[in-house]
This record gives structure tokens, C-alpha cells and sequence, in this order.
């Protein structure tokens, strides 16, 4: 178990926000869960960069073990990626709030069926 | 006849643009009524002439070719047109003439709703029927067969009604639904075998199939061609009955129904070969089926009391003589067929003229209500008895002639099935039309003498002196008919 | 000296514009601005096709790193066809998108909306030309938070659930792919694909790449909309602006189609079944299932731009198919339909979103008898709707029939009976489609509407005339199709 610690600590994260992604029907919860999911790959990424006892990459006498710069570089992309997405998703639970008057998946789908059998809209109706 | 420098590609390209310059006039003239029925007329004339010259060349030997493009890799649109085809095109030209005469009649007399789509689909469909009897290879013929179908459809919807409508859906899904499912893989199938898709006299499969697996390629070919109505993929003939009376003459008894047995006949003898098919024994079974349709299509007309339903299933039982022909798989069989083809066209288009007429004239559709009215409506009665005598086979009306081969054909190959079907449906053919002429002629008449509008009277008139010329003077279709196993 | 430097400006230009639109905040100024951006990156892509198509292989270093460090760009005859198709489709979509857009956009977000457009067009198109693994994902992620916002600006309120779900199952996808990517970095050490290619000829059979293309495959697959991963489209498609439908169902899933045979093919091999997992007959069940069921379901749909919505899942399938096939000939099937169906379903996404134009509605029940008033628009509507059943003459037969030789090559004959009798499920839902707006009586919206405005018939007609055009003559693009499929198997490029 120690062994793998870091690989188990990832399958965890990504078990448990993909779990609250799919169970939860709050929207904010939902994108809580997808963040927790997303977090999951940084660790997946960064964890067997590390080395015990290495340094940063310097180039230079007495820095012989150093970690691998590029998943660090990798994840700092990723998790702008991430911002963005839970920035956006956010945005959105907002606009939903104020159309729908709740972010509850279930309440949402009522509403969506009963705007489904409503006749056709008049143009420029938005 | 024609221009010089008109050489057979160029005539050949003629014969399919000037249906489809009509389609165009006619759609750009729809606010100037009679310049749009010019536009028809003049079409159909000058495709006749077009069609002429083109035939003039095929009887002198000529096999004009036109590659139109290339789709894919084996995929060409291309067009050759050889004596089985040119026959087809020459009926359906012909008849193009004195139909839109007739739907001239017939559209304003009844005083019918959005005659410019009307016109514009029937030109579509002589487009694709010109393309269809002039197809160079399988693909070319798929092509058109659908066109066919799909340009056909807002006709036979026409009247918009919720029966048109379903009779609409009926009519599509089983044409489409059949060349999709089973005559589209026929022809990948073939194509995989034989490695063309052309056509060849003499057949392009050779020997590369085995009996079970020939009789099974041949059966998606016939009834991937449901329009060819062999039971049990017929029901959408007699749906299609609701359509306007010169829909059902020209297209349901001449250009689609006669694409159907055309693309059958044309696969017997370009792609299978009628002697590998008659070595084999692989289309016997056909021999039973087109039997079988003949004569329960015979038994359905004898109860029918709807006149155009009457002559739905006639034409149904029709058809399958020629199906029978191709399944009997001899040159004499094949001729039949052909002058089947040409015969029962001009018959059964007369008698459709003849029901159209009684109904712009009476408004009587069914059997039950004509009375008497050969004495009130001579001309129009008086044709519809030499098509009704040219069903049921005998002189001096058409259908005696390809009636007479296949027989022929039947007995030569003592074949007793094919003689006995023919034989029992030329009774019934007797029982279900008599009656409709001795009803017309014999009993009185409940009011004095009205025929129908001028041009729908001449028209049938013609196609029923029509109907006595082929028989008394058939040489040219003979020939042509003659020329198609010759090569 | 711009010459060398093509790969690079095919995400430049947009990219650039899309920073342009945003700043300018004038909706006409933007819209001028994705205009011209959109034609200069078409020129780039069908320069870059010419020089591919002459050349071969273009490999382009960004920074002049070597591919060990930095990222290279690779165009190959797959990547030239995508980036092709993509690029005219945007173009053609900003001619259309200006008169559409002012009539379903409030004005002070129109420049937005180019501004995502752009930003969408330059993520798909990075897919594309990209050969890094990694990079692959952020412009994943570029075009789908594009996407997301492009959605959330349609008019109707379900837009923002419609686009609020995408979102998340978007993530997802982009995520499971990105933890695929990782297992293979971890493996290989390297994120570009050459090399990639080169260093997992030593590791065949290992484990974490059984798991790494398990990973991907399923990522990309909720991308693409495959069965039964396709929950998130409908409503996406049906809810967008007209617009941004167009561009959408043009191009995002064939880009997701592109990178799922990239990996497919290129990287895992021509023999794409890996350890224990079948991919092949998992991909062909899949396939055959989005043909028919969800063509099915659009049979019973009300609204014109869900039904075309199901079909696109449907049609979908036949294009994983192809791929499935992994033959040459099945190949060039599945990636010609994918050219083909960008094409027809542009057309009909143009022909219903002009038709919400005038009408204001995409109901079929509103629409009866529209075609009367509306000639050229619902005949545009028909010609797509022909190439969906993939009636011959229209380019969609020319793709089926290429799959139905690729199911017999592979000696999958039920497979060919099953792609013909899907096809009727298409001649249904188009055929209910067809009798409302042609041949029932002009209801009372029908009535009072008029012929679309130029502007939108002239993208659309391009489309439709496109797609009769290639069912006719379909040499050039089964060429293209044909030389991607062999780069794909591992021929010369």
C-alpha cells in the first residue's frame, strides 16, 4: 500500500470526484466533484516527477539528482484549463439560477420537458 | 430529321437534357399557364423527334454510347442505349405526347390545385425514365430507378388529402425501402462477382455462381425492383391509385411499373444471361412466383369495384407476364416480354384515359355506377373495350402479340405451370372486364350524351388506334424486340 | 518565408482575430474581422494541403525546440483533409453567422460570439496540426470552453443547462483523455507522437498502455458523441445559436473522429485491438447500435434540429465504422462520410437555422407548408436530408457504398445488409420532415414568412451544390479521403 501511496492517493481523487459528479444532482457540487476529478490528473502527472532528494533542474556542479521539469510545466497548463472550466461552469450555475430559480438537475428537467411542449416562440423572443 | 453534325452522343444527350430544360421552363412559366402547357408539349415533341432519330440509328445497327462522369473508382454514370432500352424510351416518349395532352384535359377540366409542380415532377420522371431505359451499367440504372421514385412521389400525393398522404408513405418506403435493402446489394454483389457493373448481352456473371446462390441474386434483383409489383411487394400500385387519372396512366401503367420489369428483364438478359440463367434452373421459382402473382392479382380484380383499383391489379397481373417471360429464360420468352412491354403501355394507358374521362365527365369511379354509359360516352367507352380486349389477349388489339410468344415460349419449354397460369388469367382477365362493357353498352342510359373534354377524347382515341396499329403493323417493335438477345 | 511558417499561422490567424473581435466589441467590426480571418486560414490550410499533397509529411518545430522539448507540429495527408474541411466550413459558417447572428444575439454580445467562434476554430484546427499528445488536450480544451460559451448564447433558456451539461461531460472527456496521455508519458517519457510511436515499439503488451488506450478511447469517444456516450448533443445542437450549430456539427466531432484515429492507427498500430481489449468489435457494436437507435429516436421527434441532432449521432456511427473496419476501403468510407456528412449536415443546420430566421420557431408542427413560402431554403433542407438516406447522386451514397465495401472486404457481409437498412430509419425522419414542409397546407407562421435573405442561402446553396456535386463526381474527395486512410495504415503519407 505504501508502495504505491501516491497512485492509490490519484485512483482515490478521481474515483471520488467522478463519484460526486455523476450522484449529485447540485449543480455546484457537480462541477466541486469535477474539479476534485480534474486534481486527480496533476497528481497523476507531477507525483513520479519526484525524487527523494532531488532538486530543482540547475545546471551545475553538485545538483546531479533533480526532478523532471516538463510535468510541472504540463500541470501549470492543465490547471489554468481547470480555473477555466470551473470558472465558466460557475458563470453558468449563475445564469441558470437566475432563469430557472434553482440549480437542482431534477427541478431543471421539469421545467425544460413543460418549455418542450409549449408552442413555438415568435422571433427575437430571447 | 435531324441537324448536321448531330452525331449519336449528342442526340443521346438531348434525349435526357430537353426533359430536364422542360422541368426548368415549365417551373419559370408557372404564372403564364398556357405557355407552361407549350413548354410540356413542346418538350414532349421535340423528345419525341429525338427519340425517333436515336431509333431510326438503333435499328440500323448503331449503339450509341455517352459517358456522363465518373461517381468513384466502378462507379460510372454512363448511357448505352441497345434495342431493349430504345423500345422503352420510344413507348414512353410516345406516350408523353398524348398524356400531357390528356393532363391538360384532365387538370383544368377537374380544375386540380398546383398543376405547376404537376407538370415540373412529370418531367422529372421522363427525365428519369429517358435515363433509366438508356443506362450503361447497373449504377446508372440505380441511380435513375430512385430518381424515378422520388420525382413520382409528390404526384402521387397530389391531392394532399390524409389517404394521399399514407398512400404516399406507402408508395415510398416500399420502392426506396426495397432497391435499398435488397437491389442495392444485389448490385454491389454483382459488381464483387463480376467485377463490372456493365451490361453485356449474353450476361457479365458467366459461370461464377452456383445455382442457389444465382436464384437468390436474382431474387433481390426482382424484388429489389418492387416497382415491377410481384407479390408480395405489390400493395403499393394499387395505393398509388389516388393519384390524379394521367399520374396513374403514364406513370402506373407505362414509366415506373415498366421500369420495374424493364430493370428485371435488362438484368435477365445483360447481366445474368438468359442461357446461364436457363442452364442452371435458377430462376424456376421465379416461373411460380410470377405465376402465382398473375393469377391472385386476377382474383383481387374480379372483386374490385373501385375502376381504377380494377385496373391497379390488372396491371399487377400484367406485369408478372413479363416477369414470367424473363423467368422462362428463352430468346422467344425475352421477345414476348419486349413486346409486352411496348403492348400492354398503349392498352393500359387507354384504359386509364378511359377512367379519367368518366370521371371528369360523370364523376363515377366505380363499376357499379357505369351503367349505360357507353351509349352516353361512345368514343371514350368504345376505346377503353379495344384496351380492355388487348388484357385479355385477343385480336386485333396488341396484348394478343406478346400473349402469343410467351405462351410460345411456354409450351416450348413445356413448362405447364407458366401455360396453365396464363391460360387461367386470360379467363379471369374475360370475367372482370366483360362485365364493366356489357354494364356500359347494354344497359340503359340514365342521361344523354356528354363526353369528355375535347383533348382527353382525342387523346384516347389515339392511343386505342394505337392499341389496333401495334397489332396490325408490328414491325418496328418486333424488330427491335428481335434485336435484344441477337445482340 | 511565410511559406515555412504555414502550420504555425493556421492557428495563428484565428487565434489573432479571435483576440481582435474581443477588443473591437462592435458586432460588425468582429464580424469582419472572423470574415477575414476565417478566408486567410482557409487559404493557409489549402496551401498547406497543396504542399502536403506534393511534399509529404511537414513537420514544424514552434520555437525551434526539438520535438524532445518542445512541440511539433505535423501536418500529414489526414491532418491537410481535417484542417481543409474545418477551415472552409468556418468560412462558409462567418458568411452565414452575420444576418443569423443579429437576429438570435442581443447586440452588445455579438462580438462575443465571434470572438468564441474564432477561438473554437483555432482549437479544433490545433487538433489537427498538432503532433504533441499534451498540446492535443489544451486545444481540446480551447475549442470546448469556445464551445461551451457558444452554446450558452442561444436564446432559449435550455441553452444554459444544454451547454452546463456539455460542460461537464466535455471535462470528462478531456480529462480521461489527458489521464491516458499521462500513462503513456509515464511510459515513454515523451508527450510527441513520432516519438511516441518510435519508443512503444519496445513495450508492446504492457499493461499501462492496454489502460492508457482504454483511457483515450473513452475520452475521445464522449468528445465524439459515440453511442452510447451522445446524452450531452441533442440538446447542445438543438439550443445553440443557428450559428454556431453550423459550426458545430460541421466539424467539433469530426475533429474528436480525427484524434480517435490518430490514436486508433498511429500510435497503437494498425492492429488496433490492444491486450485484451477488442476495439474493433467494441467500435463496430457501438457503431451499428448509434445507426440505428438514435435514428430511430429522431423519428419521434418534434423539433427540426433535434431530429437533425439524433441523425448526427446516427451518422456518426457509420464514420466510427469506417474506422472499425480498418481496412483501406472502409477506411476511405469512414473518413469520406466524414467529409460528406460536414458538408450535407451544414446545409441543413443552414437551411433550419434560416428557417428560424424567418420563422422564429424549428418546430415541425409550425412549419407546415413552409416550402412554399420558403422554396430555395427547404430545398436546400431536401438535397441534405436525400444525402442523409443516402440516396444515390447525393455524395452520402458515395460514402455508404464505399463502407459496404469495406464490411465485404472484411467479410462482414451482415454488416453491409445492416449499413443499407439503417439508411431506411434516415428516409423516415427525413421523409417526416419533407411531407410537413412541402406538402401540407401553409400553416399560419409559414404564411406570413419570405425567402431567407441572400446571405444565408449563398453558404448554404455552397453546401448543397457541394453535396450533389460530390455524389456525382467524388474524385477529389475520396483522393483525399483515399491517401489520408493509407497514411492512417501506415503507408506513405
Amino acid at each position: 500500500m505504501t508502495a504505491h501511496f501516491s497512485q492509490s492517493a490519484t485512483i482515490l481523487l478521481m474515483v471520488a470526484g467522478l463519484y460526486i459528479v455523476i450522484a449529485r444532482g447540485n449543480m455546484v457540487k457537480k462541477l466541486i466533484g469535477l474539479s476534485m476529478f480534474q486534481s486527480s490528473v496533476y497528481l497523476l502527472y507531477i507525483l513520479p516527477g519526484k525524487l527523494i532528494g532531488g532538486t530543482a533542474p540547475i545546471l551545475g556542479a553538485g545538483y546531479s539528482v533533480y526532478a523532471n521539469p516538463l510535468p510541472h510545466v504540463l500541470i501549470l497548463t492543465a490547471i489554468v484549463v481547470g480555473v477555466a472550466t470551473l470558472a465558466l461552469g460557475l458563470t453558468l450555475v449563475v445564469r441558470i439560477k437566475e432563469a430557472f430559480g434553482t440549480i437542482e438537475e431534477d427541478e431543471i428537467a421539469g421545467d425544460m420537458r413543460s418549455d418542450g411542449s409549449k408552442p413555438g416562440r415568435g422571433r427575437k423572443s430571447a | 430529321m435531324t441537324a448536321p453534325g448531330f452525331g449519336d452522343p449528342q442526340l443521346l444527350a438531348l434525349s435526357l437534357a430537353l426533359p430536364a430544360l422542360a422541368t426548368l421552363a415549365i417551373a419559370l412559366l408557372g404564372r403564364w399557364p398556357n405557355l407552361r402547357e407549350t413548354a410540356t408539349l413542346l418538350g414532349a415533341g421535340l423528345l419525341f423527334a429525338t427519340v425517333m432519330a436515336l431509333l431510326a440509328r438503333v435499328l440500323a445497327g448503331a449503339r450509341p454510347e455517352l459517358h456522363l462522369a465518373s461517381v468513384a473508382p466502378g462507379l460510372e454514370l454512363a448511357l448505352r442505349i441497345d434495342p431493349l432500352g430504345m423500345l422503352f424510351a420510344a413507348v414512353a416518349s410516345t406516350l408523353w405526347i398524348v398524356n400531357s395532352l390528356y393532363s391538360i384535359g384532365y387538370m383544368r377540366g377537374n380544375d386540380e390545385p398546383r398543376q405547376t409542380p404537376f407538370y415540373a415532377c412529370f418531367a422529372i420522371a421522363i427525365f428519369a425514365t429517358m435515363g433509366l431505359a438508356f443506362s450503361g451499367n447497373l449504377f446508372t440504372l440505380f441511380v435513375f430507378y430512385e430518381l424515378l421514385s422520388l420525382s413520382t412521389y409528390p404526384l402521387v400525393t397530389h391531392k394532399r388529402s390524409p389517404t394521399a398522404m399514407r398512400a404516399g408513405r406507402v408508395y415510398l418506403l416500399t420502392l426506396i425501402g426495397a432497391s435499398m435493402v435488397l437491389l442495392l446489394p444485389a448490385i454491389v454483389w454483382t459488381g464483387m462477382i463480376a467485377g463490372t457493373l456493365d451490361f453485356r448481352t449474353g450476361g457479365i456473371l458467366g459461370d461464377k455462381l452456383g445455382p442457389v446462390a444465382l436464384a437468390l441474386l436474382l431474387a433481390m434483383f426482382v424484388f429489389g425492383a418492387a416497382k415491377a409489383a410481384v407479390m408480395p411487394l405489390h400493395r403499393w400500385l394499387p395505393a398509388a391509385m389516388v393519384a390524379p387519372t394521367p399520374v396513374s396512366a403514364l406513370l402506373h401503367a407505362v414509366a415506373v411499373v415498366k421500369a420495374g420489369v424493364f430493370t428485371i428483364l435488362k438484368v435477365v438478359v445483360s447481366v445474368f444471361g438468359i442461357e446461364t440463367l436457363a442452364q442452371s434452373g435458377a430462376s424456376q421459382w421465379l416461373v411460380y412466383a410470377a405465376g402465382f402473382t398473375i393469377v391472385a392479382a386476377s382474383f383481387v380484380a374480379l372483386r374490385a369495384d373501385d375502376l381504377k383499383r380494377r385496373l391497379a391489379y390488372s396491371t399487377v397481373g400484367q406485369l408478372s407476364y413479363v416477369v414470367l417471360a424473363a423467368a422462362l429464360a428463352s430468346p422467344v420468352a425475352v421477345l414476348g416480354a419486349a413486346l409486352h412491354i411496348a403492348a400492354h403501355a398503349v392498352s393500359k394507358i387507354t384504359l386509364f384515359f378511359g377512367a379519367g374521362a368518366v370521371y371528369t365527365a360523370e364523376h363515377v369511379t366505380k363499376v357499379s355506377e357505369m351503367d349505360g354509359i357507353g351509349r352516353r360516352m361512345p368514343w371514350t367507352m368504345g376505346a377503353f373495350a379495344i384496351g380492355a380486349l388487348s388484357m385479355i389477349g385477343l385480336p386485333p388489339a396488341a396484348g394478343f402479340l406478346g400473349k402469343w410468344f410467351i405462351l410460345d415460349a411456354a409450351t416450348g419449354a413445356t413448362d405447364w405451370v407458366a401455360v396453365a397460369a396464363i391460360a387461367l388469367s386470360t379467363v379471369l382477365n374475360a370475367a372482370y372486364f366483360l362485365p364493366i362493357l356489357i354494364r356500359a353498352f347494354l344497359r340503359p342510359a340514365n342521361g344523354p350524351r356528354k363526353e369528355a373534354p375535347l383533348p382527353m377524347v382525342i387523346a384516347l382515341t389515339a392511343t386505342a388506334a394505337g392499341t389496333v396499329l401495334l397489332f396490325l403493323l408490328p414491325g418496328v417493335p418486333y424488330r427491335l424486340a428481335s434485336m435484344i438477345v441477337g445482340g | 518565408m511565410i511559406a515555412s511558417h504555414l502550420p504555425v499561422l493556421l492557428i495563428i490567424v484565428p487565434l489573432l482575430g479571435a483576440v481582435l473581435a474581443a477588443l473591437s466589441r462592435h458586432g460588425f467590426v468582429a464580424w469582419l474581422v472572423a470574415l477575414l480571418a476565417s478566408a486567410a486560414t482557409m487559404a493557409v490550410a489549402f496551401a498547406l494541403l497543396w504542399r502536403v499533397q506534393a511534399e509529404g509529411l511537414i513537420s514544424y518545430r514552434i520555437g525551434g525546440w526539438a520535438p524532445e522539448l518542445g512541440i511539433e507540429y505535423r501536418i500529414d495527408a489526414v491532418s491537410a483533409f481535417i484542417v481543409v474541411l474545418v477551415s472552409a466550413i468556418a468560412f462558409l459558417t462567418m458568411i452565414y453567422a452575420r444576418r443569423s447572428v443579429l437576429a438570435e444575439i442581443s447586440a452588445e454580445r455579438v462580438a462575443w460570439f465571434y470572438t468564441m467562434l474564432l477561438l473554437c476554430v483555432a482549437g479544433l484546427l490545433g487538433i489537427a496540426a498538432t503532433g504533441d499528445a499534451f498540446n492535443a488536450f489544451v486545444f481540446l480544451e480551447v475549442s470546448s470552453l469556445a464551445t461551451y460559451t457558444l452554446i450558452a448564447l442561444g436564446r432559449d433558456r435550455r441553452a444554459l443547462v444544454a451547454a452546463y451539461q456539455y460542460l461537464i461531460v466535455g471535462t470528462i472527456g478531456a480529462t480521461l483523455y489527458v489521464i491516458g496521455v499521462g500513462l503513456i508519458y509515464l511510459s515513454t517519457g515523451t508527450l510527441n507522437i513520432g516519438l511516441i510511436v518510435e519508443r512503444l515499439a519496445s513495450l508492446q503488451g504492457s499493461r499501462a498502455l492496454t489502460v492508457a488506450e482504454a483511457f483515450i478511447v473513452v475520452g475521445i469517444a464522449l468528445k465524439l458523441a459515440l453511442f452510447p456516450l451522445h446524452a450531452w448533443l441533442p440538446n447542445a445542437y438543438a439550443y445553440a445559436p443557428s450559428a454556431a450549430t453550423v459550426l458545430l456539427a460541421s466539424t467539433a466531432t469530426k475533429v474528436a473522429v480525427y484524434l480517435l484515429a490518430r490514436y486508433l492507427f498511429t500510435v497503437f498500430g494498425g492492429d488496433i485491438d490492444v491486450g485484451a481489449i477488442p476495439i474493433s468489435a467494441i467500435l463496430i457494436g457501438l457503431s451499428v447500435a448509434a445507426m440505428f437507435i438514435p435514428s430511430a429516436a429522431a423519428i419521434f421527434q418534434n423539433d427540426v434540429k433535434r431530429i437533425l441532432a439524433l441523425s448526427s449521432v446516427g451518422q456518426i456511427g457509420y464514420i466510427t465504422l469506417g474506422l472499425a473496419l480498418a481496412n483501406q476501403t472502409g477506411l476511405t468510407g469512414g473518413l469520406l462520410h466524414l467529409f460528406n456528412h460536414a458538408l450535407m449536415k451544414g446545409a441543413a443546420f443552414m437551411a433550419i437555422g434560416a428557417v428560424v430566421y424567418r420563422a422564429g420557431t424549428a418546430r415541425l408542427d409550425d412549419l407546415s407548408g413552409i416550402g412554399r413560402t420558403m422554396p430555395w431554403t427547404v430545398a436546400a433542407l431536401t438535397i441534405a436530408g436525400l444525402a442523409l438516406i443516402g440516396v444515390p447522386g447525393t455524395s452520402g451514397f458515395v460514402s455508404k457504398y464505399y463502407l459496404i465495401l469495406g464490411a465485404l472486404e472484411a467479410g462482414l457481409g451482415w454488416l453491409a445488409i445492416l449499413i443499407v437498412a439503417s439508411s431506411l430509419l434516415a428516409v423516415l425522419y427525413v421523409g417526416r420532415i419533407v411531407e410537413v414542409v412541402w406538402f401540407r397546407e401553409p400553416a399560419a407562421v409559414a404564411r406570413e414568412c419570405r425567402e431567407a435573405p441572400l446571405e444565408l442561402l449563398l453558404p448554404m446553396w455552397i453546401l448543397a451544390g457541394a453535396t450533389i456535386w460530390f455524389g456525382i463526381d467524388a474524385e477529389w474527395p475520396v483522393g483525399l479521403a483515399a491517401s489520408a486512410a493509407r497514411v492512417l495504415l501506415g503507408g506513405a503519407p
